[in-house]
């Protein structure tokens, strides 16, 4: 298997005014390409700073992060999708989607054409023209995560998408990118604190220890189904929530 | 979106209740406005009040009509236009751009904010001595004084719009690689546009405190000349007549930014 990311003793310490805090310590693990891996932990445990570090939008203070083997990868190897769907409101649908682009200076023909399939093709096309206000939770979010993928990113940030999504739109959104992005073949990184959706979309799961941040201990969850909903129905579902819950807890 | 037809009965009914206590409310409003000038009229006629000191609404439309056919009222309009607008424009465009430096580097940020609370806190008519000397007693000292009236609420409502940007929205505009430009023209201008909106508003109020306070002070021309003339030499009419006039040219540019509000925000917040 190709690796496409890889870390390797990664340390991040900051510094503030009483403290200084250090809040990952030799963090190690790697993705191979098209894995689903989950990162979870308690809450402050430094998921969302791992996403960071990867994204380049923070150095971290020891260590390497490579994607592919190289140390300096492109912004365009990356796709963040954040907490909340952040379309900004003043821009259509079709022009948030562009919008990658336009930052990257690459908004030719054919990545306009790129944009413009993808949106078809995961049924936002009567949309292009309205604003976000217009659509719903679940179509804004698909829409975010068409943002993220017309740049065409080799790997997929996921930093809690669907945490600002009601219980009943967050199972059906979190089947929809899940089903995109295997679609696309991307390979996905995903931060979350929810267990099960974690169980449900990933094939490997990490658990974070926290302050400072390590990796506690690798589950890989071999439970059948095609799709996040599919594997919510299975009887080993539980099982596994258990095990991992005891984990955290610990 | 659907028709009205298309919603039952009970719809119709709560569209027709909605536009029922609408017009009422409309006109309450011109009854409310015939209703004082009735009594001021009435009180005046009757002499409860004397008409030589509060005037009346007759001797004001007279004073009106007079001053635009007589004397040349046109004239002092424009004069007062013309300081209130070019302040207004000139305290717009440079707390704008000042806000903008300020966003731009956190440590002029630091550096200028005390002045900056100093500055707001003055009240700037006690510049007015300063002002004279410095620029006559023309238009310039006026439109000086509505600028500095106007521009530094103009750059305190602009620079905390800017600082208002949504966190998240830059990381997103960060995790593209985009520069510190980038993201004050594809975010931070764009998302700012409501309280652009808000600032004119309140910098259209502003730039009238200005001209008119400029004009008490220095000026021989202008409405708010002729308001000070007027009291000096107690021809309440003459000052009534102009307060209405000053009235209806304020709201008048108020109505234009709330049209122009229309105009460019299309989308909900």
């Amino acid at each position: 298997m190709e690796k496409l990311l890889e870390l390797k003793k990664v340390s991040l310490t900051y510094q503030t005014l009483e403290n200084e805090i250090r809040a990952i310590e030799d963090l190690s693990f790697y993705c191979n390409k098209g894995d689903f891996l989950s990162i979870i932990g308690p809450s402050g445990c430094g998921k969302t700073t791992v996403l960071s570090l990867i994204a380049g939008l923070l150095p971290p203070t020891s260590g390497e992060i490579l994607i592919n083997g190289k140390k300096d990868y492109e912004k365009n190897d990356l796709g963040y999708m954040l907490q909340k769907d952040q379309l900004f409101p003043w821009r259509t649908i079709e022009k948030n989607v562009y919008l990658p682009l336009e930052i990257k200076k690459s908004l030719t023909k054919r990545n306009k054409d790129f944009a413009d399939s993808l949106l078809d093709k995961y049924g936002l096309k009567e949309f292009k023209k309205n604003y976000p206000d217009q659509l719903s939770g679940g179509m804004r979010q698909r829409a975010a995560l068409i943002r993220t993928l017309v740049s065409n990113p080799k790997l997929l940030l996921l930093d809690e998408p669907f945490s600002a999504l009601d219980y009943q739109t967050r199972l059906s959104v979190c089947d929809d990118v899940y089903k995109i992005i295997k679609q696309e073949e991307k390979t996905a990184l995903l931060v979350t604190h929810d267990i099960s959706e974690a169980i449900a979309m990933s094939d490997i799961i990490i658990v974070l220890k926290s302050r400072p941040a390590k990796v506690k201990c690798v589950f890989v969850p071999k439970i059948f189904g095609e799709s996040p909903l599919k594997k919510r129905e299975s009887k080993d579902f539980g099982v596994w929530f258990e095990k991992i819950w005891k984990e955290l807890d610990k | 979106m659907k028709k009205i037809a298309d919603f039952s009965e009970e719809h119709a009914k709560y569209i027709k209740r909605f536009k029922k206590e609408n017009a009422l409310v409309t006109v309450l409003r011109f009854a409310l406005l015939a209703l004082l000038l009735g009594l001021w009229e009435l009180f005046a006629n009757l002499g409860v009040i004397d008409p030589f000191i509060a005037s009346s609404p007759s001797r004001v439309a007279t004073t009106v009509r007079r001053l635009f056919v007589e004397d040349n009222f046109l004239y002092h309009i424009g004069i007062t236009l013309y300081e209130t607008i070019l302040g207004f424009l000139i305290a717009v465009a440079a707390g704008y751009v000042l806000a903008l430096a300020l966003w731009w580097s956190e440590r002029l940020r630091r550096v200028l904010e005390p002045y900056i609370v100093v500055l707001n806190s003055l009240p700037k008519i006690a510049l007015g001595p300063i002002i004279i000397v410095w620029f006559g007693s023309g238009v310039k000292a006026i439109v000086f004084m509505a600028v500095i009236i106007g521009v530094i609420v103009a750059l305190i409502t602009m620079l905390n719009g800017f600082l208002a940007t949504d966190k998240n929205k830059i990381l997103l505009l960060k995790s593209f690689g985009a520069s510190k430009f980038q993201i004050l023209k594809k975010l931070v201008v764009p998302g700012s546009l409501p309280t652009f909106i808000s600032m004119l508003k309140i910098s259209v109020g502003m730039a009238w405190i200005g001209s008119i306070m400029g004009e008490y002070l220095v000026s021989r021309a202008g409405l708010g000349y002729l308001i000070v003339y007027g009291g000096q030499v107690f021809k309440l009419d003459l000052v009534m007549a102009s307060t209405v006039v000053l009235c209806a040219l304020a709201t008048l540019m108020y109505v234009l930014v709330a049209f122009l509000e229309k105009k460019i925000i299309k989308y909900k917040n």
